[in-house]
């Protein structure tokens, strides 16, 4: 069974169509970068997958369809991680880390000694052990970052949505968040799709590369298959050069002069 | 997992009210009640007092120190008075601190969302058609009055589009005018019950009865203990509609039943005590500032800081200039405007 499987979907808001007719098998412990330029419904995908949004034809979650799926039982299969959360300042690591069992909470009931026990645990995961007393508004953006990982984490889905989860930070930053991501895929046996921006990252971590263009996919493989000079530039409308082999891809811009 | 891992785990606790915190609001309460009660033109002390709650009790043989008119004057007119103005202040700050939650407005309340108009306006057109003061049917109304004036707020503030604060604020505001003007419309046609709208308009609780007591009690408990049971739900929904969503909250229909809940509550209270500003966003304001912004902690606290609040607000507006009484409006507006300015700057200030 697959853990994203989605057949033919589509989304469309005010009359414009956002997602049209994807269809897409993500297996069990893979990671999956989605590419394509700003506006390519690369975030309108990830929300498909985690059930925040409308959509037409056919989509599965570990094998159960996200349309019968109630909220709770959509939470317990995905987290997500989202481009730009919205932080309640003075609400500390813990707490927030806390609001990632709420899928495992009997309605209206509060957090038991387990929930307590699995955010420390996501906390420690990602070193936040020192910060759990601190309150999010004082956070760099790294360490922020990691927090929201930690919510995620202790969310115990099994597919970890990530959307654009390095725009925000510095070149050691975004090693730092992408390694500790694929180091959890690794030893929790997660599911990652995320939703990336920078191409060679996005190369050197995804073992697929899907790339979006105006809600479609347009390609999909291996990065060096599709991340080649000539779609790119077609598609980004930028002058490039790809250079490296393998997973080590580095696109670089090419000056018109 | 280790021992040595173990010993590492950072501790996580959820967020609650802890002993201290609870002792400290119960203290306020109980001295703010105890003033409610002994506070007033003939002088009962408080062993006097006590020492008549004690003769109320079976099997004890204590005699009251009070004559029949002392009597009647803390059990029949203070006691309902205080029980009354807790009632209402409890309930309109928890509304205002839940309003706060479900629309993530720092600056939401009952009167600037202007729910409270809207069941003023309900209240008045049943004094108007003849229900009389303190009839069951009269916090209906006045809810009836309140859904419609927070749901025009709200959908008036979403069509402008803004996603601010200011703009659910600004309609909110918009909609209490609208709203005001109709019921004064309404009250001076009906000129024959002109006296009986005002009186309640301003009156506060200056003619509460044990009947107002039983006629909103079970209004404010089914409002109370729905919005008490969601203080989780509201802490998740910080984090903004969509992550709420994903982690597992319904939130359109948890919005929808808590807005129901709170405006129930609000308008049970504004069926007795007519238009009383600012308990809705001081209250909660407070509680943020000095214990926690969980509303773990707001809501709980709220209800006894609020009820605290209006018990001394009611003690100042009858003995202020005794022996008239001023409206109860107008000792919170003047506690409560410059605290609502203040508001407004931390809230602008940080974004």
């Amino acid at each position: 069974m697959s853990a994203v499987a989605l057949d033919s979907v589509s989304v469309s808001a005010g009359g414009k169509t956002i997602v049209d007719g994807v269809s897409l098998v993500v297996e069990r412990g893979e990671w999956v970068s989605v590419l394509g330029p700003n506006g390519a419904g690369k975030t309108t995908l990830l929300r498909v997958l985690a059930g925040t949004i409308g959509f037409r034809g056919e989509a599965t979650l570990e094998g159960r369809p996200v349309a019968s799926l109630r909220r709770r039982e959509a939470a317990r299969l995905v987290a997500v991680v989202p481009q730009t959360p919205v932080v309640p300042a003075a609400m500390t690591v813990a707490e927030y880390a806390l609001l990632g069992r709420t899928p495992h909470l009997a309605p209206l009931a509060q957090e038991g000694a387990e929930d307590r026990a699995a955010a420390a645990a996501a906390l420690a995961r990602l070193d936040l052990e020192e910060f759990a007393a601190r309150e999010l508004g004082s956070l760099s953006g790294g360490e922020l970052q990691r927090a929201v990982i930690a919510r995620a984490l202790a969310q115990e889905a099994p597919i970890l949505l990530l959307d654009e989860p390095t725009t925000a930070l510095d070149i050691g930053h975004q090693q730092q968040v992408l390694e500790l991501v694929d180091g959890l895929r690794r030893e929790e046996g997660l599911t990652v799709v995320a939703a990336m921006h920078d191409l060679t990252l996005a190369s050197q971590y995804g073992e697929r590369i899907v790339l979006v263009d105006r809600g479609r996919i347009v390609a999909e493989g291996a990065a060096e298959e599709v991340l080649t000079a000539e779609r790119l530039e077609k598609l980004y409308g930028a002058r490039v050069r790809v250079v490296g082999e393998g997973r080590e891809l580095v696109v670089i811009p090419v000056r018109s002069t | 997992m280790t021992a040595a891992r173990e010993h590492e785990l950072p501790v996580v606790t959820a967020p609650r009210v802890g002993v201290p915190w609870t002792l400290v609001a119960l203290a306020v309460l109980l001295g703010a009640v105890l003033v409610g009660l002994v506070v007033g033109p003939v002088p009962i002390g408080v062993g006097e007092i006590a020492r008549s709650a004690l003769a109320r009790l079976p099997f004890l043989h204590v005699s009251s120190p009070l004559d029949g008119a002392q009597d009647a004057i803390v059990w029949e007119l203070r006691l309902p008075r205080v029980v009354l103005g807790g009632l209402v202040g409890g309930m309109l700050a928890l509304a205002g601190a839940s309003y706060q939650g479900i629309f993530r407005n720092p600056l939401a309340d009952p009167y600037l969302l202007g729910v409270a108009a809207g069941a003023g306006l309900g209240a008045t057109l049943m004094i108007v058609n003849g229900a009389s003061d303190g009839s069951l049917f009269l916090p209906l109304a006045a809810f009836a009055g309140g859904v419609v004036a927070v749901a025009a707020a709200y959908l008036i503030g979403r069509s402008v589009g803004g996603r601010t604060t200011s703009t659910l604020i600004l309609a909110g505001v918009t909609v209490a005018a609208f709203f005001t003007a109709v019921q004064m419309f309404v009250q001076q046609r009906g000129i024959g019950t002109l006296n009986e709208v005002y009186t309640w308009l301003l009156g506060g609780l200056s003619t509460a009865g044990w009947r107002d007591v039983a006629t909103i009690l079970p209004y404010v408990v089914i409002s109370a203990v729905v919005l008490l049971l969601h203080r989780r739900t509201l802490d998740v929904l910080a984090v903004g509609d969509e992550e709420a969503r994903s982690l597992g909250i319904d939130v359109t229909r948890v919005r929808l039943l808590l807005v129901a809940a709170a405006t129930l509550g609000t308008a049970a209270a504004v069926a007795v005590s007519g238009l009383i500003g600012f308990v809705g966003i001081v209250v909660p304001h407070l509680v943020r500032l000095v214990v926690s912004s969980s509303y773990r902690v707001i809501m709980p606290l709220s209800i006894v800081v609020g009820a605290s609040f209006l018990v001394l607000a009611d003690v100042i507006a009858r003995t202020i200039l005794s022996p008239a009484e001023l409206p109860i409006g107008v000792v919170t507006a003047f506690v409560g405007a410059p605290f609502f300015a203040l508001v407004l700057r931390t809230t602008r200030s940080s974004g």
